[in-house]
């Protein structure tokens, strides 16, 4: 409540107009004590602006549609409280960075998804309906690595959070190869070695730089960057023949 | 070579050369500091075989791992073809290979 003083009981809210060219378009929104970014943009759309475009499902953390860049972070908005990030009585919405802008928040994930699957994030299943299940001990090192990276939602947040996909188009990013990571350590997954091949190849993890951006921005507090590591390390085993099943 | 084959090999290439490099310095400082002359240090490094082998692995090492550094470098920061950069990489891989191991004959070569 820090910055809701008394006297500041509306939010200045600036947000992107347009496409590439475009402006800031400024609204005065009620302040309320039980407010996330989602209420604000969509009490903006429904009483200030209805051709307003943004994208959001659930409202609820669940369906990672809702990211934009809130006061220069990428964030979930329906899960960032006002309170949390107001600056001032003010908050500054804009699209999320590192993928064409559509029109004002919503942006082009078409590449973000393509990459998804260029770094071999394909489930190849080996079995049919008719054979037992598979028994997958979750104790074991291999399924332990596959759950720290599994509640990834594809929000882009940590996409847009890197800069090495701001200057390398070529890179598929932290959640493709999070993906991939996950899949490297499941055992019902067919196909490892094209995985391994994918993930590895131009553009995959030996673009990543270690500066932890999607680690830091992440909403539900994965680590890529740990799983970029793991696989440049079954990379490196993989070379020498060393790798663990 | 697929980039995983490469970013093996220089890690690997690393790995050899980190001590190297240190004992390579601790050399250099020692010939420095203790003032010996050229002649000095050409019986030293003509009298042991030890010394080949060091530099020569060492130069073995370095045409490994620079090249491919610098081609990571050259392809996200400058706009020329990958080909280009591959071909570029590989004669300096080969460049430096030459270069060192002719050095390291010229002040080696008198082993007997």
């Amino acid at each position: 409540m820090k910055d809701m003083t008394p006297e500041t009981d509306t939010l200045e809210v600036r947000i992107w107009r347009g496409r590439d060219e475009g402006r800031f378009e400024t609204y005065e929104v009620p302040a309320r004590e039980n407010q996330t970014v989602l209420d604000v943009v969509s009490e903006v759309q429904r009483h200030h602006e209805p051709a307003l475009a943004y994208r959001f499902a659930c409202r609820v953390g669940v369906c990672g549609s809702c990211a934009m860049t809130v006061n220069g972070k990428p964030r979930w908005t329906c899960r960032t409280h006002v309170q949390k990030v107001v600056d001032g009585g003010a908050l500054t919405i804009e699209p999320l960075r590192n993928m064409p802008r559509i029109k004002d928040l919503a942006t082009d994930m078409t590449d973000f998804f393509d990459k998804w699957h260029r770094a071999g994030g394909r489930f190849e299943g080996t079995r049919t309906r008719h054979d037992p299940i598979q028994p997958v001990d979750p104790e074991s090192r291999a399924r332990k690595n596959a759950n720290a990276g599994i509640e990834c939602i594809n929000c882009a947040v940590c996409y847009a959070a890197c800069d090495v996909v701001a200057w390398d188009d070529d890179y598929v990013g932290p959640a493709a190869l999070n993906r991939a990571w996950t899949l490297l350590n499941d055992e019902k997954h067919g196909d490892q070695r094209g995985t391994l091949d994918a993930a590895t190849a131009a553009g995959g993890c030996g673009s990543c730089h270690t500066q932890g951006s999607c680690m830091k921005h992440c909403p539900v507090g994965i680590s890529p960057t740990r799983s970029i590591a793991g696989i440049k390390r079954m990379s490196l085993m993989d070379f020498l023949n060393m790798r663990g099943k | 070579m697929t980039e995983a084959r490469l970013f093996a090999l220089q890690r690997l290439s690393a790995m050899v050369l980190g001590p190297l490099v240190l004992v390579h310095l601790g050399v250099i400082l020692y010939a420095t500091r203790t003032g010996l002359t050229a002649d000095a240090l050409l019986e030293r490094t003509t009298s042991s075989v030890l010394w080949p082998v060091f530099y020569g692995l060492f130069v073995v090492m370095a045409a490994i791992h620079a090249p491919i550094g610098l081609r990571n470098v050259l392809r996200e920061w400058t706009p020329l073809p990958d080909r280009l950069v591959d071909w570029a990489m590989a004669a300096f891989a080969l460049i430096l290979l030459v270069m060192g191991l002719r050095a390291v004959w010229a002040v080696t070569g008198g082993v007997s």
